[in-house]
């Protein structure tokens, strides 16, 4: 990493220079005002289905994400997201009307209308679309991180898992694979309290879930998750670690989640006053304030981050609003490669069609 | 831990149990799968092996005998106990290039990886998240006494998954075909190996001593004949052949044995071609009766040729119960040759 003379206190920012101190500000910008835009089309109806915000931790995916190596040719680290890690896949890279238009169902989406929010894959710049059923993203990035360690590549695989994800068969079947093949396997555990309404305390019965780390043999780390850097410097010495062939390695961040489970979700379960301490503990403002404090940033410079972001969220909704719902007949994307046989089943068929 | 470098020592000679074909002598449907497996291994070095005790061990059926020592452990991976595990990380090894091969130690287990397979691997490609070219292979079937989880006939819970292909050879030389064309193919295969039929002698074959494949999605005329279509597959073919002479010899019927040879994609134009010809159809399968293939085939020869039926379409199955384990009870359990006569009279005479 690149120590910018202008940080003064270079150890505490984890070695970032001013220009990344910054980039890190304007992807956690980024990630909370393209979420702020995806409610208020929610709440237009121009969302379709459920809309699932990180609000109060998006310091983990773009804390975590910022120690990866990230390219756009295919040979970077490899990420997989958990539902609400859309941070990660703006901080590698995908830019924000294609993450909108994918919420919106549209027909120029990055999966043609066929699937939704953050399941998007790219190979070029390195993240794999999850699916919905919790803890197979991990089995599925112990192969990936397996074929990196295979043939001798120094790449990583990186992986998010909620806390209620930790009860899985696959996580555990996933991760002890990963840890048995030393491959290259960094999961970080995003515990923001609740899977859904259940709280940890019904999750597990651990006092955090690193503990777990022990039974798969494997270093493991914790820390606050609201805390952009100390997400960071974790990430990055787990990442390296296992980019040096030390294996996989088990993270925990301490966070919560300000919303309910998704939109629909008014969160009667959660205490008032839990929700009031965690709104203090916001990861952007107490980032913001800490940049200025540490004269990392002026309030200038700032409010020029925020604005930019702001124009380019914008600029992003226009192009998403403005784009067309698929053509009815893409539901036929074939599911085989060879054309031959990917015949398209129909609804009906009809042994003489004459006779209808 | 040993690395896995220095486990990976290379012998130079190609071991004797590999080249059966290559010295012109006949091979068992095992003996098949063990060359397709080996010698798509040496074509393509993204191929590799991994499942449960098939390094050292060589495989509860000892279908990887020998691999450990030539390959090396990263390409003949002893896996821990964990089906859904080691098929998501072929799936994860897939889409980064490799062309894993998944060995179930009994294909009754495929069932703990029925989730990576059905939601990750087989909607993968259609999702936007690109091919998984990965084989998840094993033994099959009842008739060796297993009880109900060493036996299963497992495809049809996967046969309702658009995107995956399942295949299940009958004989040695499809069995070959079939695997290495599987291996090739850029969508997930499911493959059956129906373990009677492993070392069955009378299967044995001297297959050509030349690269071949099988092509998937084509059914193959195992039997030629003019008066019932029986369309089967796996140890049912030979079932179906032992009830087609029976019927030659006492009745003078000329049965045609279709072996299906690959469930998914189904071909039905083969069926459909068939019984446009014979006018009466009868399906065989080892599996149990609901949910089986056979209702899916009744409906598309309804579909596509009922003016050409003179008969009812008839089936004969296991029961629609859990595979038994002692003798009388699994062979009540299994369609028998008997049955077949029987279903094949009745078409007979109706």
């Amino acid at each position: 990493m690149i120590n910018d003379s202008a940080v003064a206190a270079g150890v505490s920012a984890g070695g970032l220079g001013r220009a990344q101190l910054h980039e890190l500000y304007h992807y956690l910008q980024l990630t909370r005002q393209v979420e702020q835009a995806l409610t208020n089309l929610y709440r237009q109806n121009k969302v379709i289905g459920g809309l699932y915000r990180s609000l109060g931790q998006e310091a983990t995916a773009v804390g975590a994400v910022y120690a990866l190596r990230r390219r756009t040719d295919g040979t970077g680290d490899v990420l997989a997201p958990a539902i609400r890690n859309l941070g990660s896949l703006l901080l590698m890279g995908a830019p924000p009307a294609e993450v909108l238009r994918q919420y919106m169902a549209k027909g120029n989406s990055p999966t043609a209308g066929r699937e939704q929010n953050v399941h998007i894959t790219d190979y070029q710049r390195g993240y794999l679309a999850p699916i919905s059923h919790l803890g197979t993203m991990i089995e599925i990035l112990a192969g990936v991180a397996l074929s990196f360690r295979m043939r001798g590549e120094r790449r990583v695989a990186l992986g998010f898992s909620g806390d209620g994800a930790t009860s899985t068969g696959a996580f555990h079947e996933g991760f002890n694979f990963a840890a048995v093949q030393r491959a290259p396997l960094v999961v970080i555990i995003e515990n923001n309290r609740y899977a859904y309404s259940t709280p940890i305390e019904r999750q597990t019965a651990c006092e955090s879930f690193i503990e777990k780390a022990g039974g798969y043999g494997v270093w493991s780390e914790c820390c606050d998750g609201n805390d952009v850097l100390a997400v960071f410097g974790m990430t990055r010495r787990a990442v390296e670690r296992a980019r040096a062939g030390e294996g996989a390695a088990l993270l925990e961040v301490i966070t919560y989640r300000r919303k309910g489970h998704a939109e629909h979700d008014p969160q009667h379960y959660v205490p008032a006053e839990e929700l009031k301490h965690w709104q203090e503990r916001d990861p952007v403002d107490a980032f913001e304030r800490r940049l200025l404090a540490e004269g990392w940033a002026t309030p200038d410079e700032l409010e020029t981050i925020r604005a930019r972001v702001a124009e380019q969220v914008e600029r992003a909704r226009d192009q998403a609003e403005s784009s067309p719902m698929p053509e009815p007949e893409g539901a036929l994307y074939p599911v085989y490669g060879d054309a031959e046989i990917a015949r398209p089943w129909t609804r009906l068929s009809l042994p003489d069609p004459h006779l209808a | 831990m040993a690395t896995v470098k220095e486990q990976t020592v290379r012998p130079r000679e190609k071991p004797e149990h590999v080249r059966h074909t290559e010295l012109g002598k006949p091979v068992t449907l095992l003996e098949a799968i063990r060359e397709a497996l080996w010698e798509e291994m040496e074509r393509d070095p993204t191929v590799f092996l991994l499942g449960e005790d098939i390094g050292s061990y060589g495989g509860a059926f000892k279908v990887t005998e020998g691999f450990l020592d030539y390959f090396g452990a990263d390409r003949v991976m002893d896996t821990p106990i964990s089906e859904a595990g080691f098929t998501g990380a072929a799936a994860g090894a897939a889409h980064m290039g490799m062309r894993p091969i998944v060995e179930m130690q009994f294909m009754d287990f495929v069932s703990c990886a029925y989730e990576p397979l059905t939601n990750y691997v087989a909607t993968s490609r259609w999702r936007g998240s690109g091919p998984v070219p990965l084989v998840v292979r094993g033994p099959v079937g009842g008739g060796v006494r297993g009880g109900p989880f060493h036996s299963q006939n497992p495809e049809m819970a996967f046969f309702h998954t658009p995107g995956l292909k399942i295949v299940y050879p009958a004989t040695a030389h499809d069995a070959k075909g079939l695997l290495k064309a599987a291996i090739r193919d850029d969508d997930p295969v499911l493959y059956f190996e129906h373990k009677k039929l492993y070392r069955l002698p009378a299967l044995r074959e001297t297959l050509p001593n030349e690269d071949f494949v099988v092509p998937l999605g084509q059914a193959r005329v195992h039997r030629e004949g003019k008066d019932i279509t029986v369309v089967a597959y796996g140890m049912m073919v030979h079932e179906s052949q032992r009830a087609a002479e029976q019927l030659e010899q006492e009745d003078g019927l000329q049965i045609e044995i279709l072996d299906l040879r690959t469930l998914l994609p189904l071909d039905d134009d083969a069926i459909v071609q068939s019984v446009r010809k014979t006018n009466r159809l009868l399906v065989v399968h080892e599996d149990t009766r609901t949910g089986g293939i056979a209702g899916e085939i009744a409906l598309r020869v309804s579909e596509r040729a009922f003016e050409w039926l003179d008969a009812p379409i008839l089936r004969v199955t296991a029961i629609d119960t859990p595979v038994p384990y002692s003798p009388p009870l699994e062979d009540y359990f299994l369609p028998q040759v008997s049955d077949i006569v029987t279903a094949c009279r009745y078409l007979a005479k109706y």
